[in-house]
């Protein structure tokens, strides 16, 4: 029983009264350019038939909030995807598409499934890959993704800098989980680089042991909610923008394979049983439900980039872990405000709550420990 | 999903049994090895049977014990889980591996089916018995759970609340249970982690218990154990031996119903926690009295050996009752229970420490029956409450549990397959 995400996502678009619109073009789009209107409640494209190859979408945010707009095939493996579109804002993006059925989904707020418009390209057929081509070719579809978080990253470490460097308490607050998004979703990728992910992403009483100076995302917000204030702080907040970008430059030099990639969608949710269930990762802020989310979201797309691979040999394995995600979702976003985007504090959440949450990482854990053994046959 | 074989593949990482315990022999060139007598305490218990093991074989000296709570609403998932549960209890009561690869057999990428660390150790005596709370038939409001309509058992209500208690919600209940016996805590520990894991996503554990040094006989090979108030338990209890008794008050039958049960027994758990240093600031006298046995022969105080008969009758000198009207054994006595009887299988803990100085230490009571109502209520109405049994000043129940144990299985039978026909 495969689950379909997307009519979830339709649901509850229904729901709050956002509407997809296609303009029903009958013949398929012959330039491969399209627009893409965003609003708060609505995603136009202007054309849902396509021809297979590379096709422009100009993604324009009519809205207020910021938005996103993805296509998505099977299972929502990214084809390509725009991030942090803001308002009044246009961003292209070019996507290389075989014949299949797809769908663009726009997030106003970067939240939830977003408002899906199914698109249809005919054409050409992605030719048959051979096993290593496939192979490479999730690797290359989770590089794709990994590339648009981390320039995400960049943009929003600055603005959560520079709201540091000025004093803005309320302000770095505010960016504080919602850079930290972007860094959790490609955490594996931060991994790669031993040394420079516990002075970005360590902890203080790792720190004390280690006899260093504590420094990083964690510093910063020890500061902003218990001191209440930036003092100090300057010197962690150039180091941390510093070595964000060294992550991200290393992580484009080297890209992870599939291999990694399986493991790093298990690393993820490691993170999550570890480290998130506990509340320990944003001790200060009690945040940590961004961070859970970031770390599903991150597991998930290296999951999908592999679905192809994974589909082809263990197609039960897929449909348990479309359903355990499915799960950990509908547990998880009970806890988002989605009108604001915004989580609920940590320290709120009552035992039960997090045992549920707990029950379903783990739920998903098993399928996705036996992810890396079906990617290693492959290759 | 696992394709789990239903027989586990032995040689795989684990001792033949037969062999298991033995020490290597000397082999020379032309002379066999002289015999060596197996282990009996390493020794596989058989899985298969009319009623399942754990219940009247002879008491190990080792408990894990789980309570799980279901998360699916799926029968078929249930189904599933009960029928790898099975195997996999198959696989590692005689001795093997879980799982068609074992803990090392396997793709160096995938984790290891089996989690390991029973590898190389014998059975060591591995008991698995597994019990249905009324959680599993019905939900909080009644409704019926996994098209169990009709098949909750009457006598699977609630236990009644008891003078004295002081239960914590979250040590009490539990739609399913697992008791895992052994002769070696790793063994045990390995069986439930391993279950605990096949369970993910279908089900989550809600407590779970370690015990030692069986405190009750259930056997007549068996010496009495004592508990952490340091006297003999289990000098009266029902024992394996005694046919009439077990067939009397341990298994359900036909005439009980219901028939899926036919064959099995109830469970209760008790956790009780024990005020050990209080009792052990207390007389030698005192602590006799409260329990009515000698603390070191374990014989009534009404005379005789640890196991003559208890005379409820009996005079001391004082012209008083030899065994005291509020003592232990008195209260606790089919006399003075409608001839009720238990088979109690408890085990000692200790959980660490409470930061006030004191151990964390008790007894986690098990015992089976046929009719709870009629045998565990009965002689704990007799027992609980400030003005009845003495020892009351000295525990505490603080988690409860009642399970419906289905029968054995067969060859190629699950746990609850009648159940679930």
């Amino acid at each position: 029983m495969k689950l379909p995400l997307a009519t979830v996502g339709v649901l509850t678009v229904a729901a709050l009264g956002l509407t997809a619109c296609g303009s029903e073009s009958g013949s398929p789009s012959a330039s491969g350019d399209l627009t893409v209107r965003a609003t708060d409640s609505k995603c136009t494209v202007s054309a849902t038939k396509l021809k297979a190859g590379p096709s422009t979408f100009k993604v324009t945010n009519e809205g207020s909030k910021v938005t996103e707009f993805y296509v998505y095939a099977d299972g929502d493996r990214i084809m390509g995807e725009v991030e942090n579109v803001g308002p009044g804002l246009t961003r292209n993006l070019v996507v290389d598409l075989p014949k299949g059925t797809y769908e663009g989904a726009c997030k106003p707020g970067m939240v939830g499934d977003g408002i899906r418009q199914t698109l249809t390209v005919s054409g050409e057929a992605a030719k048959k890959l051979s096993d290593s081509e496939e192979l490479t070719a999730a690797a290359d579809g989770y590089a794709r993704y990994v590339k648009s978080q981390s320039d995400t990253l960049i943009v929003k470490t600055t603005e959560f800098v520079d709201a540091v460097k000025a004093g803005k308490v309320d302000e770095a607050k505010k960016l504080y989980p919602v850079a930290r998004t972007y860094w959790e979703r490609i955490e594996p990728v931060a991994e790669k680089f031993g040394d420079l992910d516990p002075i970005t992403d360590g902890r203080e009483p790792d720190a004390k042991a280690e006899g260093v100076d504590f420094t990083g995302w964690h510093r910063i917000e020890k500061q902003l909610w218990v001191a209440g204030n930036t003092d100090g702080m300057d010197v962690y907040a150039d180091q941390l923008l510093d070595n964000v970008k060294k992550i991200v430059a290393l992580g484009q030099d080297a890209p992870l394979t599939a291999l990694e990639l399986a493991q790093g969608s298990k690393g993820l949710l490691d993170e999550v049983a570890t480290g998130k269930i506990t509340g320990e990762e944003d001790e200060f802020s009690h945040t940590d439900l961004w961070d859970f989310k970031a770390n599903i979201e991150g597991s998930q797309a290296a999951i999908a980039a592999l679905r192809p691979v994974l589909e082809k040999r263990e197609p039960e394995l897929v449909a348990q872990l479309d359903a355990q995600f499915a799960a950990v979702d509908k547990e998880l976003n009970q806890h988002q405000d989605t009108s604001t985007g915004e989580w609920t504090s940590y320290d709120k959440l009552t035992k039960d709550q997090v045992k549920a949450l707990s029950d379903a990482v783990a739920a998903l854990g098993e399928p996705i420990s036996k992810v890396a053994a079906v990617v290693a046959s492959a290759a | 999903m696992s394709r789990r074989k239903l027989l586990g593949t032995a040689g795989l990482g684990a001792l033949a049994a037969g062999v298991a315990g033995a020490g290597a022999g000397y082999a020379a060139a032309d002379t066999s090895p002289p015999p060596v007598a197996a282990d009996p305490h390493a020794l596989p218990i058989p899985f298969e049977g009319v009623h399942q093991a754990g219940i009247v074989t002879p008491a190990q000296d080792r408990l894990y014990f789980v309570a799980l709570d279901l998360t699916t609403e799926d029968r078929d998932s249930l189904i599933a889980l009960l029928k790898q549960w099975t195997a996999a209890a198959r696989q590692m009561t005689q001795g093997n591996d879980v799982g068609e690869m074992g803990a090392v057999s396997g793709s160096p990428y995938s984790p290891p089916e089996d989690t390991g660390e029973a590898l190389g150790l014998p059975p060591s005596g591995l008991t698995i018995t597994i019990g249905f709370g009324r959680g599993m038939f019905v939900d909080a409001k009644g409704r019926p759970r996994f098209g169990l309509d009709g098949k909750l058992p009457d006598l699977l209500a609630d236990l009644p609340p008891f003078v004295g208690d002081r239960l914590d919600p979250a040590l009490c209940g539990g739609d399913l249970a697992i008791q895992a016996c052994a002769n070696d805590p790793q063994i045990a520990v390995h069986a439930i982690r391993n279950l605990v894991r096949i369970a993910f996503g279908r089900a989550t554990v809600r407590y779970s218990q370690m015990g030692f040094g069986r405190t009750s006989s259930t056997s007549s090979a068996q010496v009495t154990a004592r508990n952490l108030f340091g006297f003999k338990d289990g000098t009266a209890n029902i024992k394996v031996e005694q046919k009439k008794d077990v067939d009397d008050f341990v298994w359900v039958h036909e005439q009980d119903g219901p028939d899926w049960l036919v064959g099995g027994s109830y469970l209760v758990t008790r956790k009780i926690d024990m005020r050990i240093e209080i009792w052990d600031r207390e007389s030698l006298e005192g602590q006799e009295a409260s329990i009515g046995r000698a603390k070191g022969s374990g014989g009534p105080l009404s005379g005789g050996d640890e196991f003559a008969a208890i005379d409820l009758a009996a005079k001391g000198d004082d012209g008083e009752p030899a065994i005291a009207e509020r003592s232990h054994v008195r209260l606790a006595h089919p006399d003075v229970n409608h001839g009720a009887k238990l088979l109690r299988r408890g085990y000692n803990f200790v959980d660490g420490s409470n930061g006030l100085g004191q151990l964390s230490a008790g007894l986690f009571f098990i015992a089976y029956q046929r009719d709870p109502v009629q045998q565990f209520v009965q002689i704990q109405r007799s027992l609980a409450g400030s003005t009845r049994d003495l020892l009351n000043e000295y525990i505490v129940h603080v988690g409860s549990g009642l399970f419906a144990c289905p029968p054995g299985v067969g060859r190629d039978g699950y746990w609850g397959d009648k159940l679930f026909a």
